[in-house]
């Protein structure tokens, strides 16, 4: 990999990282003139406690002081104190993250493998019964908001037929221990992961689908048919492998989004993850903790990209050159 | 030269440089009715959404706005199930979910059309601009799409949305600041492809002004594209809407799908086995995101030369 590859990469990211701060920075403090009195909306705060809010959320001093401030704390790892629990914002988001990371990670990975599984058969017999079935169950799945496939299944399995539980990431007050304990968590994550599973299998059915169908036509699978390869064997062998690249790209960049990825759905399960802590963010409203969540967020979506395209660099040498 | 022979008047209508421009636009969009008339699914979305429009058109014929007031309805049941008098049930304050699923479907398509206008609009125009003036402009106009297609959709509208003012006005704003980018690469990499026919270079070599040259060959040409992807950012925009206001970031005063969804969430509609109060926004929602997609991805697939070929 050719050092200016890398460095421009690098350079690249580092880049959008700053805009987001700067966005950041602005969004917060600039486009709502007064954050004080939009935070403590239509309480009673007397000039003393205004100006002791003031300097507690660093607002005194010039426009040019506080982003100074901002950006300086926000490099040495300091993302302020949320306001509904007066705990470091990156404390609350570090407890956050890895409830979401194992059930958007564990969700994705799932729907890569049916997803994939689904669009292989549906490219390889275009029109046939279970092209035209997964195709129009994809569509629909497309265009159902995640967390109301939430609802449903919540209805049906928790509430109908008392199958599962309605949420928590474990049951409240629990003493059980080892594989119990782990059991109960499975049993949690069931529904909230199958919710995320159901409404990402499209995307990737659809991607696998249609580069199925183009590799279908390559003058290499006419040659494996003619030298008498079972379609089995010409299917797995041949055309899958080349036609996987599109939805390895894909699922390499859908790990960015697995912070993101469940912020309704979190909602419906009461899962303690990021998208909770969002969701309770908004209601507070708690301005630092929201502005930390962005900025976490956003760079862990920075970070996979950058990684995806070094790794590209690695595998495939045509993407370095010039 | 039997041309010359003719008599005068006769065939100049036919040759007359704006008749001839109506004469081919005619026969391109009756050529683009019939293509899409062939497509069963991509008719079946145009009856379902012909279906919901008139339905939000029609919302107060159908039901009487005072229907979502919580004081009118102070002497219906709460949580009804399904009844004559309630064909959805009612609600933890009463109100009836006919009413809040016809005015919803107002709100919601209201806010899915409005914030695609904005939308397009601004990415149409960013990306006509730099396609067209290139150089530094460009440069500098793609790398602030770069950036605003690597911040992530739903955290950046979140964010916006909780540091605005919860209003109908504010919602569309969110939905179109955080989904101009992908049209403007779109539109942009139409128009240096449209840039480069001979057409341009001839009017530019016949002193037409740029303004001139957007307008009457650039537009044009870029138009067909920028409808269909008005038709499938239609979805984006209402299941953005549907989220923000699920996540409580909605105007308070109005009821959309997504609103009503909250509701639900909130009172535990869930829970009590109230299907009737989160069923039908949500069976709504998808059917005309659904409508709007199949409808998008015909059109898509007609005008766009690259698609057709390739077929489904």
């Amino acid at each position: 990999m050719r050092p200016r590859f890398v460095l421009g990469k690098v350079a690249g990211a580092l880049g959008t990282l700053a805009f987001v701060l700067v966005f950041n920075f602005f969004l917060f403090r600039v486009v709502t003139d007064d954050p004080i009195g939009k935070l403590f909306r239509g309480r009673n705060l007397t000039p003393d406690q205004i100006e002791a809010k003031r300097q507690q959320f660093d607002l005194d001093g010039s426009r040019w002081e506080q982003f100074w401030a901002y950006i300086t704390q926000t490099l040495k790892g300091n993302l302020g104190d949320s306001i509904l629990s007066g705990r470091p914002v990156t404390t609350e988001i570090g407890e956050a993250i890895w409830p979401t990371v194992f059930l958007v990670g564990t969700a994705t990975v799932l729907s890569m493998l049916i997803g994939v599984w689904l669009g292989i058969r549906a490219g390889w017999k275009r029109r046939s019964g279970f092209d035209v079935g997964s195709t129009t169950f994809s569509m629909v799945m497309y265009s159902v908001p995640d967390f109301w496939i939430g609802m449903l299944l919540l209805a049906l399995f928790s509430i109908q037929l008392d199958l599962l539980p309605t949420g928590g990431f474990e049951t409240a007050g629990s003493t059980a221990t080892g594989l119990a304990a782990l059991w109960d968590q499975f049993g949690h994550m069931v529904l909230p992961c199958a919710t995320l599973a159901l409404a990402y299998i499209g995307e990737y059915m659809i991607v696998m689908r249609s580069s199925m169908l183009d590799t279908v036509r390559e003058d290499y699978l006419q040659l494996a048919r003619a030298k008498g390869l079972r379609d089995v064997d010409v299917r797995r062998k041949h055309a899958v492998p080349n036609a996987l690249l599109p939805v390895v790209s894909l699922g390499a960049l859908s790990f960015g989004y697995i912070l993101s990825g469940a912020i309704a759905v979190e909602a419906i399960f009461s899962w303690p993850g990021i998208g909770q802590a969002t969701q309770e963010a908004i209601r507070g409203p708690d301005f630092p903790m929201l502005q930390g969540l962005f900025l976490v967020i956003s760079a862990s979506l920075i970070v996979a990209n950058l990684a995806v395209d070094l790794a590209y660099g690695v595998l495939d040498p045509r993407v370095t050159g010039r | 030269m039997s041309d010359h022979a003719l008599p005068a008047g006769a065939a100049a209508p036919t040759f007359s440089p704006k008749a001839f421009a109506r004469q081919r636009r005619r026969a391109a969009f009756a050529e683009f009715a019939r293509a899409f008339r062939r497509d069963r699914l991509a008719m079946l979305g145009l009856v379902i959404l012909l279906a919901f429009v008139l339905l939000a058109l029609a919302a107060p014929l159908i039901s009487p706005r005072s229907g979502l007031s919580v004081v009118a309805s102070q002497d219906n049941p709460r949580w009804a199930s399904p009844s004559g008098d309630f064909p959805l049930g009612t609600d933890h304050l009463r109100r009836s979910g006919a009413a809040q699923f016809v005015w919803g479907s107002r709100v919601s398509i209201a806010v899915g059309l409005m914030a695609t206008v904005l939308t397009i609009a601004i990415g149409s125009l960013v990306g006509i601009v730099a396609g067209f003036f290139g150089r530094w402009t460009d440069a500098v106009l793609m790398r602030l799409t770069d950036w605003f297609l690597v911040i992530p959709f739903l955290p950046l509208a979140i964010v916006l949305a909780a540091v605005l003012d919860r209003s109908l006005r504010n919602i569309v704003l969110v939905i179109a600041i955080t989904s101009w980018p992908a049209t403007a690469r779109l539109v942009r990499s139409q128009v240096l492809t449209v840039r480069q026919r001979l057409f341009v270079d001839r009017s530019r070599a016949l002193g037409a002004s740029r303004a001139h040259v957007i307008r009457r060959h650039i537009l044009p040409n870029v138009a067909p594209l920028i409808l269909a992807n008005v038709t499938l950012a239609v979805p984006i925009s209402i299941l953005t809407e549907t989220t923000l206001s699920f996540l409580g970031l909605g105007d308070p005063n109005l009821t959309s799908w997504g609103k009503v969804l909250e509701q639900a969430q909130s009172e535990g509609a869930v829970l009590r086995n109230a299907w009737w109060y989160y069923l039908p926004s949500g069976i709504g929602i998808v059917l005309v995101v659904l409508a709007f997609t199949l409808v998008g991805r015909a059109m898509e697939e007609i005008l766009d030369p690259r698609l057709r070929e390739r077929g489904r």
